[in-house]
C-alpha cells in the first residue's frame, strides 16, 4: 500500500493554518486509491529535553513531556482527518554539547531526520509548504532521496492511467502545477519515480474543514490520532556549524502568510514614516476580526521604508490573502507574481492609467492619503457601532 | 583558487511569454539575461579572484542561445566558460545538477562554487541543493554576506521573519548567494569586446554520458495564467468611495 506524507510546520506548540490546504491538497490526491496519509512533525524544541538526561528512562520521560506539548497540534490533526501521526524527534545525543540555538530549525539536521522517517514510514509521495523553512527543508530531502521536487505548487493530482505513454509503463506519475516564468505562465508537470515530493504555495488551495461535532467531547477523543515517536540518529555536522542567529528587524513574513487581508504600499507612499498609516489601517480591520497584515513593494524596500520581510513579490512572499490592498503600487509583473492568487485585488491609485488597473478586481481612483484616514476613521467608528449591539 | 560559478540564461521577468505548442514559448524573438542571482556569484567570484589569484570559470547547461549569458558572465570578468549543449527548454533540477556535476569534474575539482539562491523563470529553488548532494559538498543558500579564511566560509543569510544567522561552511562547498552580497559591475566597452574572444568549451551532454530523456519531471502543458480582466471603477467622493470599500469588504469577502 502506498502512502502519502505530509510535513506539518508548527511554531511554539501551534499548527500554521497555512498547513490545512496542504492537508486537503493530500486528501484528494490519496482518495483516488485510498491511501493512507501520514503526518510528520518535528518539534523545534525536542533537543531541550536532552539536558540533564542521561538514561534511557529518563530519554522516555523527556520525550513524553515533549508529547504533551504537542497535544494540541495533534488533536488538531486528527480533527482534520489525519489518521496517524509521526512525530519526528532529534537524538538527544545530537545536542550534547550545542549550544542553546542548535535547537531552533537547523536544515541540515531536520532533513537528515526527515529522511529517515520517509524511508522507515514508506512515504511514497511527500507534501510540505513552499515557505522558507520548505524551501529549506525540501531541496535537502529530495536532493539525498534522488527524489524529484516540484516546490510552490497551485495543485497536484494523480496522472490517469489512459494519459499513460509508453515509457511510463508500471510506473505511476503525478501532475503538478505551478507557475512558470513571473507568474506569466502556468505548467503542467509530469513527475515519475518511487518517491515525489511537493511543495505547496501557501492558502492557494481551499483549506480542508473540521470534523463535524467537533466541540463535543466524546467526538474529539474518536478523532484523535494514532501517534507514534520516532527517534532520528542525525550525525553531527561538521561541514557546516551554526556559529549565530540575529533578529535584524521584528516584523514578520509569517504575518503575511497567516493574514486574511494584506495591505501593501508603494512608491506613493513617498517615505518609510507614512507606512503607519497602513499599519494603522490593518489594526482597525483587525480589529474586526480578520487578521491583517501590512506589506510593501519592492521599490518601498529597496528605498530603505520597510524592511525585506514586508516585501510582497516574485522576490518577496507569495501571498493569498482574501483581500489584497495595493496603495500606491503601479502593478509590475514582479509584484503581480507574489499576488495574484489573493481572492480579491483591491488597487487604491491615482492614476487610472497604472498597470494594476488592468488586473485587479475594484480600483479606487484617489488619493491613498485621503482615503487611508477616512477609511480608518470608518472602520473605527463601525468597531464603536458593533461594541453597543 | 578555482571557482565555479554556474549560471542560467533565462527570459528578461518584463518579458512577454509568447507560448508556442503544447508546453514550451517562442524564445527566438524573447530578451534573455543572466538570471539576476547568478550575477552576485559572478562579481563575488571575480573580487575573491582578483585578491587571491587563480581562476573563475562560468558553466550552464542550456540551448545555444545561453551563450549571450556566458559573454556577459565573462564581461564581468569570468576568465573562461563551459556550455553543455542541450535541446529541452524545460530541464529537470535533478538533471541539471547531474551535467554540471559531470563537467566541473571533467574540468577539474574547485575551491568553491557559487549558483544564485534561485532562477528566476522556473524557480525549482533545488539546483545549488542538487548539485552539493551529487559531489558530497556541503551547500548553503540565499547568502547575503560572505568571508573566505584559508579552507573555510563564514556566511550569513537571512532565514524568514527579517532573522538572520551565521554559519561557517568548510571548503570546498557549494554557496547560493542572493541580493546583498555585492553590487555586481557593469563591464565597460573594452570587457565586452574582450568576453568575445575568451574561450568557450561546448559540449554535449552525451560527452559527458548522460540521457536527457531520463527526467523524472517534465514538462507536459504551459498555458497562460489566467488574469483579472474588467476592474469595477470606485469613483465619487472620498466619503463614498470608503463607504464602498467598507461594504465590499463586508459583503464580498466577509472579513469585517
Amino acid at each position: 500500500m502506498k502512502r502519502t506524507g505530509i510535513f506539518i510546520e508548527s511554531k511554539a506548540g501551534v499548527i500554521k493554518s497555512a498547513n490545512y490546504g496542504v492537508i486537503a491538497c493530500a486528501q484528494k490526491y490519496s482518495a483516488k486509491y485510498n491511501e493512507e496519509i501520514y503526518a510528520f512533525i518535528i518539534d523545534e524544541h525536542s533537543g531541550q529535553f536532552s539536558k540533564n538526561i542521561v538514561d534511557n528512562e529518563k530519554i522516555k520521560q523527556g520525550f513524553s513531556k515533549n508529547i504533551i506539548d504537542n497535544e494540541r497540534i495533534k488533536q488538531e490533526l486528527g480533527n482534520r482527518g489525519i489518521k496517524y501521526v509521526i512525530e519526528v524527534c532529534i537524538d538527544p545525543d545530537h545536542h550534547e554539547n550545542h549550544k542553546q540555538h542548535e535547537n531552533i530549525f537547523n536544515p541540515v539536521v531536520w532533513s537528515d531526520a526527515l529522511i529517515q522517517a520517509v524511508i522507515k514510514y514508506k512515504i511514497s509521495t511527500l507534501f510540505a509548504l513552499s515557505t522558507h523553512i520548505g524551501k529549506e527543508l525540501l531541496p535537502r530531502v529530495a536532493a539525498q532521496l534522488d527524489a524529484p521536487l516540484i516546490m510552490d505548487c497551485l495543485n497536484v493530482s494523480k496522472g490517469d492511467d489512459v494519459n499513460r505513454r509508453d515509457d511510463d509503463a508500471g510506473n505511476e506519475f503525478d501532475l503538478a502545477e505551478t507557475f512558470l516564468y513571473s507568474g506569466k505562465t502556468i505548467a503542467t508537470v509530469k513527475v515519475t519515480g518511487n518517491i515525489r515530493m511537493f511543495g505547496i504555495r501557501p492558502n492557494v488551495i481551499e483549506p480542508c474543514l473540521q470534523a463535524q461535532n467537533y466541540e463535543s467531547e466524546d467526538s474529539k477523543a474518536k478523532i484523535f490520532p494514532i501517534v507514534e515517536t520516532f527517534i532520528a540518529k542525525t550525525e553531527q555536522q561538521k561541514n557546516i556549524k551554526l556559529i549565530e542567529t540575529k533578529t535584524e528587524d521584528s516584523s514578520s513574513g509569517e504575518h503575511l502568510l497567516s493574514a486574511d487581508v494584506i495591505i501593501s504600499g508603494g512608491r506613493a507612499m513617498k517615505n518609510g514614516e507614512n507606512f503607519k498609516l497602513l499599519q494603522d489601517c490593518a489594526d482597525s480591520i483587525a480589529d474586526l476580526g480578520a487578521a491583517t497584515a501590512v506589506g510593501a513593494s519592492r521599490v518601498a524596500v529597496d528605498l530603505g521604508w520597510v524592511p525585506y520581510s514586508m516585501q510582497v513579490g516574485q522576490t518577496g512572499e507569495k501571498v493569498s490573502p482574501k483581500v489584497y490592498i495595493a496603495c500606491g503600487i503601479s502593478g509590475s509583473i514582479q509584484h503581480f507574481a507574489g499576488m495574484k492568487t489573493s481572492k480579491m485585488i483591491i488597487a487604491i491609485n491615482e492614476s487610472p492609467n497604472a498597470a494594476i488597473m488592468s488586473n485587479c478586481d475594484y480600483f479606487v481612483e484617489a488619493d491613498l492619503f485621503k482615503i487611508l484616514p477616512e477609511l480608518i476613521k470608518e472602520l473605527k467608528n463601525t468597531k464603536r457601532l458593533r461594541s453597543y449591539q | 583558487m578555482k571557482i565555479f560559478v554556474c549560471i542560467k540564461s533565462v527570459p528578461d521577468t518584463a518579458a512577454t511569454i509568447k507560448l508556442s505548442g503544447e508546453s514550451s514559448f517562442e524564445d527566438s524573438d524573447c530578451k534573455f539575461v543572466i538570471n539576476p542571482y547568478d550575477e552576485y556569484g559572478i562579481e563575488e567570484a571575480v573580487t575573491l579572484v582578483e585578491k587571491n589569484g587563480g581562476e573563475v570559470v562560468v558553466i550552464t547547461a542550456g540551448r545555444a542561445s545561453a551563450d549571450g549569458a556566458l559573454r556577459s558572465a565573462m564581461a564581468i570578468g569570468a576568465n573562461r566558460a563551459i556550455h553543455v549543449k542541450t535541446e529541452e527548454q524545460f530541464l529537470d533540477s535533478s538533471f541539471t545538477a547531474k551535467v554540471l556535476k559531470a563537467a566541473i569534474e571533467r574540468d577539474g575539482m574547485p575551491d568553491i562554487i557559487f549558483t544564485g539562491k534561485n532562477s528566476v523563470d522556473t524557480e525549482g529553488f533545488q539546483t545549488p541543493y542538487r548539485l552539493a548532494a551529487e559531489l558530497g559538498f556541503p551547500v548553503v543558500n540565499e547568502i547575503s554576506k560572505l568571508k573566505i579564511n584559508g579552507d573555510k566560509a563564514v556566511a550569513e543569510r537571512e532565514i524568514g521573519g527579517g532573522d538572520r544567522e551565521v554559519l561557517e561552511i568548510s571548503l570546498p562547498a557549494v554557496i547560493g548567494v542572493t541580493k546583498g552580497l555585492n553590487e555586481p559591475r557593469y563591464p565597460k566597452f573594452p570587457d565586452i569586446m574582450k568576453a568575445k574572444k575568451k574561450p568557450v568549451n561546448l559540449i554535449t551532454i552525451s560527452d559527458l554520458g548522460i540521457d536527457e530523456l531520463f527526467s523524472k519531471s517534465r514538462l507536459v502543458k504551459l498555458e497562460s495564467a489566467p488574469e483579472r480582466s474588467g476592474a469595477k471603477m470606485i469613483q465619487g467622493s472620498v466619503e463614498a468611495q470608503v463607504k464602498e470599500l467598507i461594504r465590499i469588504l463586508k459583503e464580498d469577502e466577509k472579513v469585517l
